[in-house]
Protein backbone atom coordinates (compact mmCIF):
# COMPACT_ATOMS: atom_id res chain seq x y z
CA UNK A 1 0.00 0.00 0.00
CA UNK A 2 1.47 3.37 -0.93
CA UNK A 3 2.30 5.60 2.15
CA UNK A 4 1.71 8.76 0.16
CA UNK A 5 -2.29 9.27 0.92
CA UNK A 6 -1.02 9.11 4.91
CA UNK A 7 1.80 11.32 5.06
CA UNK A 8 -0.22 13.53 2.88
CA UNK A 9 -3.10 13.32 5.04
CA UNK A 10 -1.21 13.79 8.47
CA UNK A 11 0.63 16.99 7.09
CA UNK A 12 -2.88 18.24 6.21
CA UNK A 13 -4.26 17.38 9.19
CA UNK A 14 -1.62 19.44 11.16
CA UNK A 15 -1.42 22.49 8.77
CA UNK A 16 -5.31 22.53 9.27
CA UNK A 17 -5.44 22.48 13.00
CA UNK A 18 -1.98 24.73 13.33
CA UNK A 19 -3.50 27.39 10.59
CA UNK A 20 -6.63 27.60 12.54
CA UNK A 21 -5.19 27.98 15.96
CA UNK A 22 -2.65 30.67 14.49
CA UNK A 23 -5.66 32.65 13.07
CA UNK A 24 -8.39 32.02 15.22
CA UNK A 25 -7.05 35.05 17.81
CA UNK A 26 -7.22 37.68 14.96
CA UNK A 27 -10.82 36.87 14.17
CA UNK A 28 -11.21 37.26 17.61
CA UNK A 29 -9.13 40.99 17.49
CA UNK A 30 -11.92 42.23 14.60
CA UNK A 31 -14.73 41.04 16.40
CA UNK A 32 -13.45 42.84 19.60
CA UNK A 33 -12.66 46.09 17.34
CA UNK A 34 -16.19 45.81 16.34
CA UNK A 35 -17.93 45.86 19.75
CA UNK A 36 -15.31 48.65 21.05
CA UNK A 37 -16.54 50.20 18.01
CA UNK A 38 -20.69 49.78 19.12
CA UNK A 39 -19.74 50.65 22.74
CA UNK A 40 -17.93 54.42 21.79
CA UNK A 41 -21.18 54.77 19.36
CA UNK A 42 -23.43 54.12 22.66
CA UNK A 43 -21.51 56.32 25.24
CA UNK A 44 -21.31 59.26 22.48
CA UNK A 45 -24.87 58.83 22.00
CA UNK A 46 -25.80 58.77 25.87
CA UNK A 47 -23.43 61.76 26.39
CA UNK A 48 -25.59 63.74 23.83
CA UNK A 49 -29.04 62.04 23.36
CA UNK A 50 -29.59 65.01 20.44
CA UNK A 51 -27.72 63.68 18.31
CA UNK B 1 12.31 46.80 36.77
CA UNK B 2 11.51 44.70 33.27
CA UNK B 3 9.73 42.35 35.17
CA UNK B 4 7.13 45.09 36.46
CA UNK B 5 7.29 46.94 33.15
CA UNK B 6 6.15 43.73 31.95
CA UNK B 7 2.83 43.71 34.40
CA UNK B 8 1.86 47.06 32.70
CA UNK B 9 -1.14 46.13 29.97
CA UNK B 10 -0.47 48.94 27.48
CA UNK B 11 3.23 47.94 27.99
CA UNK B 12 3.10 44.38 27.23
CA UNK B 13 1.36 44.87 24.47
CA UNK B 14 3.23 47.20 22.64
CA UNK B 15 6.62 45.43 23.66
CA UNK B 16 5.22 42.23 22.52
CA UNK B 17 3.79 43.35 19.65
CA UNK B 18 6.94 44.14 17.75
CA UNK B 19 8.63 40.52 18.42
CA UNK B 20 5.16 38.48 16.84
CA UNK B 21 6.12 39.30 12.89
CA UNK B 22 9.96 37.97 13.65
CA UNK B 23 8.83 35.19 15.13
CA UNK B 24 6.28 34.01 12.67
CA UNK B 25 9.33 34.46 9.90
CA UNK B 26 11.77 32.64 11.84
CA UNK B 27 9.25 29.77 12.38
CA UNK B 28 8.26 29.63 8.59
CA UNK B 29 12.23 29.91 7.81
CA UNK B 30 13.19 26.80 10.03
CA UNK B 31 9.98 24.53 8.93
CA UNK B 32 10.43 24.94 5.00
CA UNK B 33 14.10 23.71 6.20
CA UNK B 34 12.71 21.04 8.30
CA UNK B 35 10.35 19.62 5.92
CA UNK B 36 12.45 19.94 3.15
CA UNK B 37 14.91 18.01 4.84
CA UNK B 38 12.87 15.61 6.43
CA UNK B 39 10.33 14.57 3.56
CA UNK B 40 12.16 15.57 0.44
CA UNK B 41 16.13 14.85 1.41
CA UNK B 42 16.20 12.11 3.66
CA UNK B 43 16.37 8.91 2.54
CA UNK B 44 13.31 5.97 2.87
CA UNK B 45 13.36 4.30 6.38
CA UNK B 46 14.83 0.54 5.63
CA UNK B 47 11.74 -0.78 7.86
CA UNK B 48 8.88 1.79 7.70
CA UNK B 49 9.44 2.77 4.01
CA UNK B 50 8.15 6.48 3.66
CA UNK B 51 5.59 6.71 6.20
CA UNK B 52 8.17 7.53 8.78
CA UNK B 53 8.45 11.14 7.21
CA UNK B 54 4.76 11.50 9.68
CA UNK B 55 7.33 11.08 12.52
CA UNK B 56 8.94 14.90 11.86
CA UNK B 57 5.21 16.51 12.34
CA UNK B 58 4.31 13.76 14.65
CA UNK B 59 7.21 14.11 17.44
CA UNK B 60 7.80 17.62 17.42
CA UNK B 61 4.01 18.07 18.37
CA UNK B 62 4.28 15.29 21.04
CA UNK B 63 7.38 17.92 22.77
CA UNK B 64 5.04 20.60 22.68
CA UNK B 65 2.24 19.22 24.26
CA UNK B 66 4.24 18.08 26.76
CA UNK B 67 6.01 21.49 26.95
CA UNK B 68 3.15 23.49 26.83
CA UNK B 69 1.13 21.67 29.43
CA UNK B 70 4.61 22.02 31.93
CA UNK B 71 4.53 25.58 31.35
CA UNK B 72 0.97 26.43 31.64
CA UNK B 73 1.38 25.05 34.98
CA UNK B 74 5.12 26.59 35.86
CA UNK B 75 2.46 29.66 34.73
CA UNK B 76 -0.39 28.63 36.51
CA UNK B 77 1.65 28.09 39.96
CA UNK B 78 3.16 31.87 39.41
CA UNK B 79 0.19 33.77 39.20
CA UNK B 80 -1.48 31.87 41.91
CA UNK B 81 1.11 32.48 44.26
CA UNK B 82 1.77 36.15 43.10
CA UNK B 83 -1.36 37.11 41.92
CA UNK B 84 -0.11 38.41 38.70
CA UNK B 85 -2.96 39.48 35.52
CA UNK B 86 -0.42 39.31 32.95
CA UNK B 87 0.85 35.75 34.03
CA UNK B 88 -2.33 34.53 34.18
CA UNK B 89 -3.51 35.65 30.67
CA UNK B 90 -0.25 34.37 29.21
CA UNK B 91 -1.24 30.64 31.02
CA UNK B 92 -5.00 30.38 29.63
CA UNK B 93 -3.15 31.33 26.09
CA UNK B 94 -1.17 28.66 25.99
CA UNK B 95 -3.98 25.78 27.05
CA UNK B 96 -5.64 26.26 23.16
CA UNK B 97 -2.02 26.02 21.34
CA UNK B 98 -1.26 22.77 23.58
CA UNK B 99 -4.76 21.30 22.92
CA UNK B 100 -4.30 21.82 19.24
CA UNK B 101 -0.61 20.12 19.36
CA UNK B 102 -1.81 17.55 21.20
CA UNK B 103 -4.61 16.95 18.26
CA UNK B 104 -2.00 16.93 16.06
CA UNK B 105 0.08 14.26 17.74
CA UNK B 106 -2.68 11.75 17.91
CA UNK B 107 -4.11 12.09 14.57
CA UNK B 108 -0.50 12.22 12.65
CA UNK B 109 0.33 8.96 15.10
CA UNK B 110 -2.79 7.16 14.10
CA UNK B 111 -2.00 7.97 10.41
CA UNK B 112 1.42 6.73 11.08
CA UNK B 113 0.34 3.45 12.68
CA UNK B 114 -2.19 2.23 10.06
CA UNK B 115 0.31 1.80 7.22
CA UNK B 116 3.19 0.84 9.51
CA UNK B 117 1.31 -1.44 12.03
CA UNK B 118 -1.82 -1.98 10.23
CA UNK B 119 -4.02 -0.14 12.42
CA UNK B 120 -5.31 3.47 12.99
CA UNK B 121 -5.43 2.99 17.07
CA UNK B 122 -3.92 1.07 19.32
CA UNK B 123 -4.22 1.36 23.09
CA UNK B 124 -0.23 1.78 23.80
CA UNK B 125 1.64 3.83 26.33
CA UNK B 126 2.76 6.64 24.04
CA UNK B 127 -0.56 7.13 22.49
CA UNK B 128 -3.12 6.75 25.62
CA UNK B 129 -1.10 9.15 27.77
CA UNK B 130 -1.26 11.63 24.93
CA UNK B 131 -5.41 10.98 24.73
CA UNK B 132 -5.50 11.83 28.60
CA UNK B 133 -3.31 14.82 27.93
CA UNK B 134 -5.98 16.32 25.64
CA UNK B 135 -8.37 15.46 28.03
CA UNK B 136 -6.26 17.50 30.50
CA UNK B 137 -6.09 20.44 28.17
CA UNK B 138 -9.85 20.26 27.30
CA UNK B 139 -10.86 20.15 30.95
CA UNK B 140 -8.98 23.56 32.01
CA UNK B 141 -10.28 25.30 28.72
CA UNK B 142 -13.57 23.93 29.98
CA UNK B 143 -13.38 25.44 33.10
CA UNK B 144 -11.39 28.73 32.18
CA UNK B 145 -14.31 29.18 29.85
CA UNK B 146 -17.89 28.22 31.69
CA UNK B 147 -16.59 31.20 34.20
CA UNK B 148 -17.88 34.51 33.61
CA UNK B 149 -15.35 36.22 35.78
CA UNK B 150 -11.81 36.49 34.01
CA UNK B 151 -9.63 36.64 36.65
CA UNK B 152 -11.54 33.96 38.80
CA UNK B 153 -11.67 31.69 35.73
CA UNK B 154 -8.06 31.92 35.38
CA UNK B 155 -7.61 31.02 38.64
CA UNK B 156 -9.51 28.18 39.13
CA UNK B 157 -8.43 26.99 35.61
CA UNK B 158 -4.85 27.40 36.71
CA UNK B 159 -5.23 25.58 39.48
CA UNK B 160 -6.67 22.90 37.58
CA UNK B 161 -3.43 22.63 35.27
CA UNK B 162 -1.15 22.32 38.50
CA UNK B 163 -3.26 19.27 39.68
CA UNK B 164 -2.81 17.99 36.33
CA UNK B 165 0.71 18.64 36.16
CA UNK B 166 1.13 17.41 39.51
CA UNK B 167 -0.72 13.84 38.15
CA UNK B 168 0.55 13.53 34.74
CA UNK B 169 3.89 12.12 35.58
CA UNK B 170 1.41 9.71 37.31
CA UNK B 171 -0.60 8.92 34.92
CA UNK B 172 2.32 8.35 32.49
CA UNK B 173 3.97 5.79 34.27
CA UNK B 174 0.81 4.22 35.13
CA UNK B 175 -0.02 3.80 31.91
CA UNK B 176 3.32 2.64 31.16
CA UNK B 177 2.30 0.14 33.91
CA UNK B 178 -0.61 -1.05 31.93
CA UNK B 179 0.68 -1.44 28.92
CA UNK B 180 3.28 -4.12 30.08
CA UNK B 181 0.89 -5.63 32.73
CA UNK B 182 -1.62 -6.58 29.68
CA UNK B 183 0.46 -8.29 26.84
CA UNK B 184 -1.07 -5.58 24.71
CA UNK B 185 0.72 -4.73 21.39
CA UNK B 186 3.80 -3.05 22.95
CA UNK B 187 4.39 -0.66 20.06
CA UNK B 188 7.22 1.74 20.59
CA UNK B 189 6.48 4.39 18.10
CA UNK B 190 9.99 5.22 17.28
CA UNK B 191 10.91 1.49 16.90
CA UNK B 192 13.70 -0.02 18.85
CA UNK B 193 16.38 1.18 16.37
CA UNK B 194 18.36 4.30 16.84
CA UNK B 195 18.02 7.35 14.71
CA UNK B 196 20.74 8.02 11.76
CA UNK B 197 21.59 11.29 11.92
CA UNK B 198 20.05 12.47 8.68
CA UNK B 199 16.68 11.82 10.19
CA UNK B 200 17.85 13.54 13.33
CA UNK B 201 18.59 17.10 11.65
CA UNK B 202 15.26 17.42 10.35
CA UNK B 203 13.71 16.44 13.75
CA UNK B 204 15.61 18.74 15.36
CA UNK B 205 14.88 21.96 13.61
CA UNK B 206 11.11 21.21 13.53
CA UNK B 207 11.27 20.91 17.37
CA UNK B 208 13.10 24.54 17.41
CA UNK B 209 10.10 26.26 14.74
CA UNK B 210 7.57 24.68 16.52
CA UNK B 211 8.94 26.77 19.93
CA UNK B 212 8.81 29.59 17.66
CA UNK B 213 5.02 28.69 16.79
CA UNK B 214 3.92 28.90 20.28
CA UNK B 215 6.10 31.80 20.82
CA UNK B 216 3.93 33.59 18.20
CA UNK B 217 0.78 32.32 18.92
CA UNK B 218 0.68 32.96 22.83
CA UNK B 219 1.62 36.55 22.61
CA UNK B 220 -0.77 37.11 19.63
CA UNK B 221 -3.54 35.28 22.02
CA UNK B 222 -2.32 37.21 25.21
CA UNK B 223 -2.65 40.17 23.24
CA UNK B 224 -5.96 40.09 22.33
CA UNK B 225 -6.82 38.62 25.33
CA UNK B 226 -5.86 42.14 27.01
CA UNK B 227 -7.70 44.10 24.38
CA UNK B 228 -10.87 42.01 25.10
CA UNK B 229 -10.54 42.23 28.85
CA UNK B 230 -9.64 46.33 29.13
CA UNK B 231 -12.16 47.03 26.06
CA UNK B 232 -13.49 49.79 27.92
CA UNK B 233 -10.10 51.49 29.22
CA UNK B 234 -8.22 54.33 27.82
CA UNK B 235 -5.40 52.51 26.37
CA UNK B 236 -7.19 49.97 23.89
CA UNK B 237 -9.29 53.01 22.69
CA UNK B 238 -5.96 55.03 21.88
CA UNK B 239 -4.46 51.91 19.79
CA UNK B 240 -7.79 51.37 17.86
CA UNK B 241 -8.07 55.02 17.53
CA UNK B 242 -4.31 54.40 16.02
CA UNK B 243 -4.90 51.65 13.88
CA UNK B 244 -7.67 54.07 12.24
CA UNK C 1 -41.30 37.34 20.81
CA UNK C 2 -42.47 40.53 22.11
CA UNK C 3 -44.04 41.92 18.53
CA UNK C 4 -45.68 38.31 17.64
CA UNK C 5 -49.31 38.19 18.66
CA UNK C 6 -50.24 35.74 21.68
CA UNK C 7 -51.70 33.44 18.65
CA UNK C 8 -49.35 33.07 15.93
CA UNK C 9 -49.25 29.53 14.10
CA UNK C 10 -48.16 26.59 15.48
CA UNK C 11 -45.24 25.99 13.07
CA UNK C 12 -43.71 29.41 13.53
CA UNK C 13 -43.58 29.04 17.31
CA UNK C 14 -41.70 25.48 17.17
CA UNK C 15 -39.64 26.96 14.61
CA UNK C 16 -38.84 30.17 16.55
CA UNK C 17 -38.16 28.01 19.60
CA UNK C 18 -35.89 25.51 17.92
CA UNK C 19 -33.93 29.08 16.65
CA UNK C 20 -33.94 30.38 20.14
CA UNK C 21 -32.30 27.37 21.89
CA UNK C 22 -30.01 26.23 19.20
CA UNK C 23 -28.91 30.22 18.99
CA UNK C 24 -28.18 29.96 22.63
CA UNK C 25 -26.91 26.86 22.87
CA UNK C 26 -24.05 28.46 20.13
CA UNK C 27 -23.40 31.78 22.10
CA UNK C 28 -22.07 28.99 24.71
CA UNK C 29 -20.10 27.16 22.25
CA UNK C 30 -17.65 25.59 24.67
CA UNK C 31 -20.96 23.80 26.64
CA UNK C 32 -21.98 22.33 23.70
CA UNK C 33 -18.32 19.88 23.94
CA UNK C 34 -18.98 19.59 27.17
CA UNK C 35 -21.24 16.18 26.61
CA UNK C 36 -18.79 15.25 23.87
CA UNK C 37 -15.73 15.53 25.88
CA UNK C 38 -17.47 13.01 28.41
CA UNK C 39 -18.60 10.56 26.00
CA UNK C 40 -14.94 10.53 24.62
CA UNK C 41 -13.63 10.23 28.24
CA UNK C 42 -16.10 7.52 29.40
CA UNK C 43 -15.02 5.13 26.41
CA UNK C 44 -11.67 5.86 26.79
CA UNK C 45 -11.92 4.33 30.24
CA UNK C 46 -13.10 0.71 29.04
CA UNK C 47 -9.64 0.00 27.50
CA UNK C 48 -7.96 1.50 30.76
CA UNK C 49 -9.73 -0.31 32.95
CA UNK C 50 -9.90 -3.79 30.92
CA UNK C 51 -7.03 -4.24 29.16
CA UNK C 52 -6.01 -2.87 25.28
CA UNK C 53 -6.54 -6.75 24.20
CA UNK C 54 -8.28 -6.13 20.99
CA UNK C 55 -10.54 -9.10 21.10
CA UNK C 56 -12.14 -8.21 24.55
CA UNK C 57 -12.25 -4.54 23.10
CA UNK C 58 -14.41 -5.50 19.96
CA UNK C 59 -16.52 -8.23 22.28
CA UNK C 60 -18.08 -5.22 24.77
CA UNK C 61 -17.68 -2.64 21.69
CA UNK C 62 -21.36 -2.44 20.93
CA UNK C 63 -22.28 -2.39 24.88
CA UNK C 64 -19.83 0.13 26.00
CA UNK C 65 -20.26 2.31 23.22
CA UNK C 66 -24.27 2.43 24.05
CA UNK C 67 -23.67 2.59 27.31
CA UNK C 68 -21.71 5.88 27.25
CA UNK C 69 -24.18 7.24 24.84
CA UNK C 70 -27.02 6.87 27.51
CA UNK C 71 -24.36 8.60 29.80
CA UNK C 72 -23.60 11.58 27.98
CA UNK C 73 -27.24 11.80 27.44
CA UNK C 74 -28.21 11.71 31.02
CA UNK C 75 -25.58 14.30 31.72
CA UNK C 76 -27.11 16.90 29.03
CA UNK C 77 -30.59 16.25 29.87
CA UNK C 78 -30.77 18.79 32.84
CA UNK C 79 -29.49 21.12 31.05
CA UNK C 80 -32.79 20.79 28.78
CA UNK C 81 -35.34 22.96 30.89
CA UNK C 82 -32.98 24.05 33.45
CA UNK C 83 -32.12 27.06 32.93
CA UNK C 84 -35.38 28.53 31.43
CA UNK C 85 -36.59 27.02 34.19
CA UNK C 86 -34.42 29.47 36.49
CA UNK C 87 -35.42 32.11 34.84
CA UNK C 88 -38.73 32.20 34.87
CA UNK C 89 -38.99 31.91 30.92
CA UNK C 90 -40.54 28.05 31.31
CA UNK C 91 -43.86 29.81 32.64
CA UNK C 92 -43.87 32.96 30.23
CA UNK C 93 -44.10 29.79 27.85
CA UNK C 94 -46.97 28.24 29.52
CA UNK C 95 -49.14 31.19 29.68
CA UNK C 96 -48.29 32.33 26.05
CA UNK C 97 -51.01 30.52 25.06
CA UNK C 98 -49.57 27.93 22.77
CA UNK C 99 -49.39 24.21 23.79
CA UNK C 100 -47.05 23.31 26.05
CA UNK C 101 -46.87 19.96 24.07
CA UNK C 102 -45.25 21.94 21.29
CA UNK C 103 -42.86 23.83 23.40
CA UNK C 104 -41.83 20.49 24.88
CA UNK C 105 -41.35 18.98 21.49
CA UNK C 106 -39.07 22.23 20.20
CA UNK C 107 -37.08 21.59 23.24
CA UNK C 108 -36.49 17.74 22.50
CA UNK C 109 -35.50 18.17 18.92
CA UNK C 110 -32.96 21.16 20.14
CA UNK C 111 -31.59 19.14 22.51
CA UNK C 112 -31.05 16.22 20.15
CA UNK C 113 -29.48 18.14 17.77
CA UNK C 114 -27.19 19.39 20.29
CA UNK C 115 -26.60 16.33 22.66
CA UNK C 116 -27.77 13.48 20.57
CA UNK C 117 -26.06 14.21 16.92
CA UNK C 118 -23.05 14.78 17.82
CA UNK C 119 -23.20 10.85 19.49
CA UNK C 120 -24.24 9.47 16.04
CA UNK C 121 -21.07 11.86 14.85
CA UNK C 122 -18.56 10.91 16.59
CA UNK C 123 -19.60 6.89 16.69
CA UNK C 124 -17.10 5.53 14.36
CA UNK C 125 -14.08 7.13 16.15
CA UNK C 126 -15.59 5.34 19.58
CA UNK C 127 -16.07 2.29 16.87
CA UNK C 128 -12.37 2.21 15.97
CA UNK C 129 -11.05 2.68 19.86
CA UNK C 130 -13.42 0.33 20.50
CA UNK C 131 -12.22 -2.18 17.89
CA UNK C 132 -15.66 -2.73 16.97
CA UNK C 133 -15.80 -5.22 13.99
CA UNK C 134 -16.21 -3.22 10.55
CA UNK C 135 -19.15 -4.61 9.30
CA UNK C 136 -20.91 -3.66 12.65
CA UNK C 137 -20.47 0.08 12.30
CA UNK C 138 -23.41 0.62 9.91
CA UNK C 139 -25.64 -0.58 12.33
CA UNK C 140 -24.21 0.49 15.56
CA UNK C 141 -24.50 3.63 13.52
CA UNK C 142 -27.83 3.35 12.73
CA UNK C 143 -28.96 1.93 16.07
CA UNK C 144 -27.77 5.32 17.60
CA UNK C 145 -29.13 7.72 14.61
CA UNK C 146 -32.46 5.94 15.94
CA UNK C 147 -31.71 5.47 19.57
CA UNK C 148 -30.56 8.51 20.53
CA UNK C 149 -33.93 10.62 20.13
CA UNK C 150 -35.59 7.76 21.82
CA UNK C 151 -33.33 9.12 24.45
CA UNK C 152 -34.20 12.56 24.33
CA UNK C 153 -37.86 11.49 24.04
CA UNK C 154 -37.85 9.60 27.14
CA UNK C 155 -35.62 11.83 28.84
CA UNK C 156 -37.43 14.72 28.96
CA UNK C 157 -40.38 13.58 30.46
CA UNK C 158 -38.18 12.52 33.47
CA UNK C 159 -36.43 16.34 33.40
CA UNK C 160 -40.01 18.12 33.43
CA UNK C 161 -40.81 15.54 36.81
CA UNK C 162 -37.28 16.73 38.68
CA UNK C 163 -36.78 20.60 37.25
CA UNK C 164 -38.44 21.93 40.21
CA UNK C 165 -36.68 19.46 42.64
CA UNK C 166 -32.71 21.05 43.90
CA UNK C 167 -31.40 18.04 43.65
CA UNK C 168 -32.90 17.30 40.50
CA UNK C 169 -30.43 15.79 38.47
CA UNK C 170 -29.36 12.84 40.75
CA UNK C 171 -33.03 11.70 40.56
CA UNK C 172 -33.20 12.07 37.67
CA UNK C 173 -30.60 9.32 36.44
CA UNK C 174 -32.27 7.32 38.85
CA UNK C 175 -35.73 8.09 37.04
CA UNK C 176 -34.78 7.72 33.56
CA UNK C 177 -32.05 4.56 33.32
CA UNK C 178 -34.77 1.87 34.34
CA UNK C 179 -36.45 3.50 31.23
CA UNK C 180 -33.65 3.34 29.11
CA UNK C 181 -32.82 -0.52 29.68
CA UNK C 182 -35.03 -2.09 26.53
CA UNK C 183 -33.28 0.95 23.75
CA UNK C 184 -29.94 -0.65 24.93
CA UNK C 185 -30.86 -4.11 25.27
CA UNK C 186 -32.23 -3.95 21.66
CA UNK C 187 -29.76 -1.51 20.32
CA UNK C 188 -26.89 -3.58 21.67
CA UNK C 189 -28.70 -6.93 20.40
CA UNK C 190 -28.60 -5.76 17.17
CA UNK C 191 -24.90 -4.59 16.46
CA UNK C 192 -24.10 -7.80 18.09
CA UNK C 193 -25.88 -9.84 15.67
CA UNK C 194 -24.76 -8.45 12.53
CA UNK C 195 -20.81 -9.57 14.03
CA UNK C 196 -22.21 -13.29 14.73
CA UNK C 197 -23.95 -13.33 11.31
CA UNK C 198 -27.46 -13.49 12.61
CA UNK C 199 -30.40 -11.59 11.21
CA UNK C 200 -30.52 -8.12 13.05
CA UNK C 201 -33.62 -5.80 11.28
CA UNK C 202 -36.30 -7.31 13.73
CA UNK C 203 -34.40 -5.23 16.37
CA UNK C 204 -34.04 -2.85 14.13
CA UNK C 205 -38.17 -2.30 13.54
CA UNK C 206 -38.17 -2.64 17.17
CA UNK C 207 -36.54 0.55 17.27
CA UNK C 208 -38.20 2.33 14.48
CA UNK C 209 -41.24 1.37 16.10
CA UNK C 210 -40.23 2.61 19.44
CA UNK C 211 -39.18 6.03 18.01
CA UNK C 212 -43.20 6.52 16.56
CA UNK C 213 -44.37 5.52 19.79
CA UNK C 214 -42.02 7.94 21.96
CA UNK C 215 -42.10 11.00 19.10
CA UNK C 216 -45.86 11.11 19.39
CA UNK C 217 -46.55 10.24 23.26
CA UNK C 218 -43.62 11.96 25.26
CA UNK C 219 -44.06 15.46 24.26
CA UNK C 220 -47.55 14.92 26.03
CA UNK C 221 -46.08 13.37 29.01
CA UNK C 222 -43.14 16.25 29.17
CA UNK C 223 -45.31 18.56 29.25
CA UNK C 224 -47.76 17.01 31.63
CA UNK C 225 -44.73 17.26 34.01
CA UNK C 226 -43.48 20.29 33.12
CA UNK C 227 -47.51 21.40 34.11
CA UNK C 228 -47.35 19.50 37.71
CA UNK C 229 -43.58 20.65 38.15
CA UNK C 230 -44.70 24.61 37.63
CA UNK C 231 -48.03 24.10 39.53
Amino acid sequence: MSHAPFILAAYSIGAIVLFWCAVAPLVKKKAIARDIRRLIQIEDRSRDPNS
Amino acid sequence: MFIHKMGSPPWFYDFTGKFIPWFWLIFAALTAWGLYLGLVKAPADYQQGESFRIMYLHVPAAWMSMLIYSSMAVMGFIALVWRIRIVEILAMASAPIGAAFTIVTLTAGSLWGRPTWGTYWVWDARLTSELVLLFLYLGVIGLYNSIDEPRKAARAACLLAIVGAVNLPIIHYSVKWWNTLHQGSSISLLGGSSIDASMLWPLLIMAVATKFFYAANLLTRARVTLLEQDKRKAWVREILKEKN
Amino acid sequence: MNAEPLGGSLSKAFFALLRRDLLLAFRRRTELLFPVIFLLVVVSLFPLGIGPGPQLLARIAPGVIWIAALLATVISLDALFRSDFEDGTLEQYVISGHPLTLIALAKIVSHWLVAGLPIVLLSPLLALWMNLPTESLGVMILTLALGTPILSLIGSIGVGLTISLKRGGQLLSLLVFPLYVPILIIATAAVMAVSDGLPYTQFLGLLVAGLITSVTLAPFAAAAALKISLS
